[in-house]
């Protein structure tokens, strides 16, 4: 695809959760918990409020359609601002301060008085029905010709444990938000930005790590398109691709508009009651409906069920826009005969509604209401479908794929939250403001002062690990012995199902140390760090482990364990110092240097072939 | 003074950055700008250009509220508080003007339960409260009963709301419902807890139930609403939807919620039960005192001029001795002093202790298991409606309208 000729334009949106030691509007811990964990759970509903216009947000409109009650679970680590049962208290200056990093990274332009904003969003994923967020920084730079539009402050939403159940150890947690302009015309641009904004909050050395820590939303239009908003795309990895299949459902929804132009299709205006005519359906799903109503779209034939994205067709579209409704999606007639439902019966249909071949029908089952509520929304989408491509906030699916969540919100969902006092920032305060050592710079500096390969010193800088590897080398550890105990024996003990988590910064430089001064050799890291995570105090693995091996005892070993595998020597030869050496450090517990063994066993060997 | 109005489009510069927004208003020298993405950020005033005046704003349609003739009639007495604010997304200023009509928008499946005649009382915070706003809606109360309505829904804010309903309590006989209502959460969140509280009090207010009361939340979750005796609830929590508890008793009702099924307590007063009638006269030189240790005489001695004291007094019922003299000589000299307890639950006994007996030998009148706010409004209105001492006294120690209990229950 020649993304320049369809006019591609893309931006991005990137949501990262800070590391900080509160939440961004109450004094709770940012520690996430294990749902098992919680220790309460209470019930709420959310309700639209009408702006003074008389304006319900589009949006919150449509999540009204379909009422739920939402169940919230809680923890000793939550409390009654999560709970919205307390007014919020003053932003996180922690919080704030990283903000004003990155912000000073892509040189922008501070908010001199930051106001705390309500954000509209009554899906349940926030108690109060708004999500708090304050603008404080604008029109940054970046690398090439890009630019950041803002950065911002917001709260993190509860996570969504199943269904209308929510978990409130997330919500509060602070994010950054950084929105670029829709500067990037291909696919691999934006997730090479996606990465390097990445890479800039990591710089901070305080955000979170791992899943879901980190979001990307990414904008979409093409010449002609729309502009589509994709939510929550975690892998960095798949955003190209989820680019590339936004332009083709783009590219093919003109497509489709251009052909139902061309063949003046139409959307019904009256609904159908068809209950009817499937009595004795052997469909169980019509068979359970109360209600079965019919949409008739004149010129859609062919066209509902013609692919829009691997797997989705047009009529996928259209039953997202139905399931708002509570239902679980609709049959077309594209796609019939099928799912129980015969040949005589779609002929029945056809024959009672009168439609042509060419025309679709669109069937909607379920209660009354949410029937009707259904034959609005098919309406509804089949218009827009004749429009092209509808603006709309949609969500990830698996390998790229996107499905319709709700309409792009508009203006009106914002409003001021009172509750919260505007902050001032000071010309001195920006001033101050630290601007981080950038990851890529960090490796660079590590490689020369430290004289680590390129790679190993990339590893070391971009790991999470970094704080201890730097404390490790203040500590005068060799830097490569660092980065290959905290890069990498900790990840393989990991793997071993060694629980790491249990071993301290402390613990890992007490063990490092020991070896620096030559108290334990160095292969017997790994079992000092597994016997740490066992509940041994690092002092005492490396006591267990250390001296009392001298060159003698060493030299008797050694001919020792020679003597009794001779047969075994004099076969392989010199070839027989590699099995030969883990005999002997077993023997000595770990307690001499691996490249002292293999001198004394070279020697042992030449002389006794 | 800004020379911009709100509306006005503004040019300004973000530390050298060029942005552009509605001006909205002055916060702390900085001008509040609305960005286009719905932001509002604080800017340096001398950096603003007007682009073009916001020029006259088309008047909002509002919807008109539609009622069913067919239901029964409810009167909605609104005062203020948060039940129905809402903010102005254009401007984001908070309005304080609102009809009962905008309740009905603002609540709109209250029209599914009854119809509604609607006044608007006042629009203040409850705080600013007074007697005489009390008597002024006691007034409207009993013109409203007396003129059909089946029921009476009172907004409220929550700060002072258990006063109100204490006051009216005694100012008024009601044969039908007098319902008190108020939000804890805005009413411009949707969260509020508005909706349900609304449609609860008015579910009460169609009931059998013949007395004041108060319908809030009865926990956290939105399924339940609690009816309170207006005599004996208390605001207990600053901010919880649940703040509004009743003392020494259950409920006298509940309201589930969305059902709208209400349930009565046996101990609910019934529709009907009593004639309407108003006796609308307060003495508002009363005063409430919470004791505590090393408490001077003066303290008391502030009240020397009041017509009534009540002393929330430590424990059973006690002021450090030291005060005693003091209480003597105010009631010599003519002041009515009742006293309640800080510990809000349980009874007072002045004569187990040394110090009891001395206030009682001083002459201050036992408020048995009174709340002190319910006995503060009680005082004002029996000081009001006799001008007797020992009338005063007999009635401050007889139950009138639910708010001494003669018997204190285990386990309700």
């Amino acid at each position: 695809m020649d993304f320049k000729a369809l006019g591609l334009k893309a931006g991005i949106e990137i949501h990262q959760q800070l590391d900080t030691e509160e939440k961004l509007f109450c004094h709770c811990p940012t520690t996430l918990r294990e749902t098992e964990e919680h220790t309460g759970e209470f019930v709420r509903y959310l309700h639209a409020t009408v702006s003074e216009m008389g304006e319900v947000d589009r949006a919150a409109a449509e999540e009204m359609m379909n009422r739920r009650q939402f169940h919230y679970l809680t923890y000793d680590t939550t409390c009654l601002v999560e709970n919205d049962e307390e007014p919020p208290a003053p932003m996180n200056p922690e919080a704030l301060e990283i903000a004003l990093q990155v912000a000073r990274t892509f040189e922008m332009h501070p908010v001199e008085q930051v106001h705390t904003m309500r954000k509209l969003v009554i899906d349940g994923s926030n108690t109060s029905g708004f999500q708090r967020t304050a603008m404080v920084a604008l029109a940054g730079v970046l690398p090439g010709d890009g630019e950041v539009e803002t950065i911002c402050l917001e709260e993190e939403a509860a996570q969504r444990v199943e269904g209308s159940t929510f978990s409130l150890d997330r919500l509060g947690i602070p994010l950054v938000e950084i929105t670029t302009s829709p500067c990037m015309h291909t696919p691999e641009a934006v997730q090479e930005t996606a990465k390097y904004i990445g890479m800039v909050l990591r710089s901070t050395g305080q955000v979170k790590r791992g899943l879901g820590t980190i979001r990307q939303d990414v904008n979409i239009s093409i010449r002609d398109g729309a502009r589509v908003e994709i939510k929550g795309v975690q892998e960095l990895d798949l955003i190209a691709e989820v680019v590339r299949r936004e332009v083709t459902r783009q590219v093919n929804l003109l497509a489709i508009r251009d052909e139902l132009r061309a063949r003046n299709a139409s959307v019904g205006e009256v609904t159908h009651d068809v209950t009817a005519l499937f009595t004795d359906t052997k469909s169980s799903i019509l068979k359970r409906a109360k209600s079965i109503l019919a949409v008739v779209l004149p010129g859609f034939a062919g066209l509902v069920g013609r692919e829009v994205q691997p797997g989705r067709r047009l009529g996928t579209e259209i039953s997202d826009y139905v399931k708002k409704c509570g239902l679980g999606g609709i049959f077309h007639t594209d796609e019939l005969p099928a799912y129980g439902v015969t040949a005589e019966e779609v002929a029945a249909l056809r024959a009672h509604l009168g439609v042509a071949d060419e025309d679709a029908v669109i069937l909607i089952s379920g209660s009354k209401e949410k029937a009707a509520c259904g034959a609005k929304q098919v309406r509804h989408r089949a218009r827009l479908a004749l429009e092209g491509v509808p603006e709309e906030t949609r969500k990830m699916l698996d390998e790229g794929n996107t499905a319709y969540m709700r309409p792009l919100p508009g203006a009106a969902r914002m409003y001021p939250e009172t509750d919260v006092l505007p902050v001032t920032i000071t010309d001195e305060h920006w001033a101050a403001v630290r601007v981080p050592e950038l990851l890529s710079d960090l490796a660079r500096r590590m490689e020369d002062e430290l004289d680590l390969d390129p790679a190993v010193a990339r590893q070391a800088a971009y790991s999470e690990h970094l704080p201890l590897f730097r404390m490790a080398v203040q500590a005068g550890i060799k830097p490569n012995l660092a980065a290959r105990t905290v890069l990498g024996t900790l990840k393989e003990l990991s793997r071993d199902g060694v629980a790491v988590d249990k071993i301290g910064d402390q613990d890992v430089l007490t063990v490092l140390t020991a070896v620096e001064k030559g108290e334990v050799a160095k292969e017997v890291i790994p079992d000092l760090l597994t016997e740490v995570a066992g509940g041994k105090t690092a002092a005492a693995a490396v006591a267990d482990h250390a001296g009392g091996v001298s060159a003698e005892e060493l030299a008797e070993i050694v001919e020792k364990i020679v003597a009794e595998r001779i047969e075994f020597v004099q076969e392989k030869q010199m070839r027989a110092l590699g099995p030969l050496m883990g005999v002997v450090m077993k023997e000595v517990r770990g307690k001499v240097d691996g490249k002292i063994v293999s001198e004394a066993l070279r020697s042992e060997i030449s002389r006794v072939i | 003074m800004s020379t911009y109005m709100t509306g006005d489009i503004v040019a300004a510069s973000c530390r050298g950055h060029p942005v552009e927004g509605i001006y909205i208003t002055d916060r702390d020298g900085m001008a509040v700008l609305k960005l286009k993405s719905g932001y509002n950020i604080g800017v340096d005033q001398e950096t603003c250009t007007l682009v073009r005046r916001a020029g006259d704003q088309p008047i909002p349609a509002v919807p008109t509220v539609v009622q069913d003739e067919s239901l029964p009639e409810l009167a909605i007495i609104s005062t203020g508080g948060t039940i129905a604010s809402k903010i102005d997304y254009r401007t984001g200023a908070v309005t304080s003007q609102f009809t009962a009509d905008d309740i009905l928008r603002a609540v709109p499946g209250l029209t599914t339960v009854a119809r509604y005649r609607a006044e608007m009382l006042a629009t203040i915070l409850s705080e600013n409260m007074t007697p005489s706003t009390w008597q002024a809606l006691a007034r409207a109360v009993h013109a409203a009963v007396t003129n059909g309505a089946e029921g009476v829904i009172v907004t409220h804010g929550t700060d002072t709301m258990s006063y109100s309903a204490s006051a009216l309590s005694f100012m008024l006989d009601t044969p039908s419902p007098v319902v008190f209502v108020g939000s804890q959460r805005s009413a411009d969140r949707p969260s509020s807890d508005n909706v349900m509280n609304a449609m609860c009090a008015a579910a009460a207010a169609r009931s059998d139930l013949g007395e004041v009361a108060v319908a809030m939340h009865a926990t956290t979750n939105d399924d339940l609403c609690a009816v309170h005796r207006g005599t004996r609830v208390r605001k207990m929590h600053t901010s919880r939807r649940d703040a509004f508890q009743s003392h020494e008793m259950a409920p006298i009702a509940t309201v589930a919620y969305p059902s709208l099924a209400v349930d009565l307590s046996p101990e609910a007063v019934r529709r009907g039960e009593a004639e309407p009638a108003l006796h609308a006269d307060l003495e508002e030189r009363c005063g409430l005192l919470s004791s505590y240790p090393g408490m001077p005489e003066e303290a008391v001695k502030v009240y020397e001029d009041f017509k009534g004291l009540v002393i929330a007094g430590t424990g059973l019922g006690h002021v450090g001795s030291g005060c005693i003299e003091a209480l003597r000589e105010m009631i010599d000299a003519g002041t009515t002093v009742v006293m309640t307890s800080q510990c809000l639950h349980g009874r007072v006994c002045d004569r187990v202790y040394d110090t009891g007996r001395d206030l009682l030998a001083a002459g201050v009148v036992e408020g048995e298991d009174m709340l002190p706010e319910t006995a503060l409004t009680k005082l004002m209105w029996v000081l009001g409606n006799t001008a007797d001492r020992e009338e005063a006294r007999r009635l401050m120690a007889t139950n009138l309208k639910g708010e001494i209990r003669r018997r204190s229950d285990y386990g309700f």
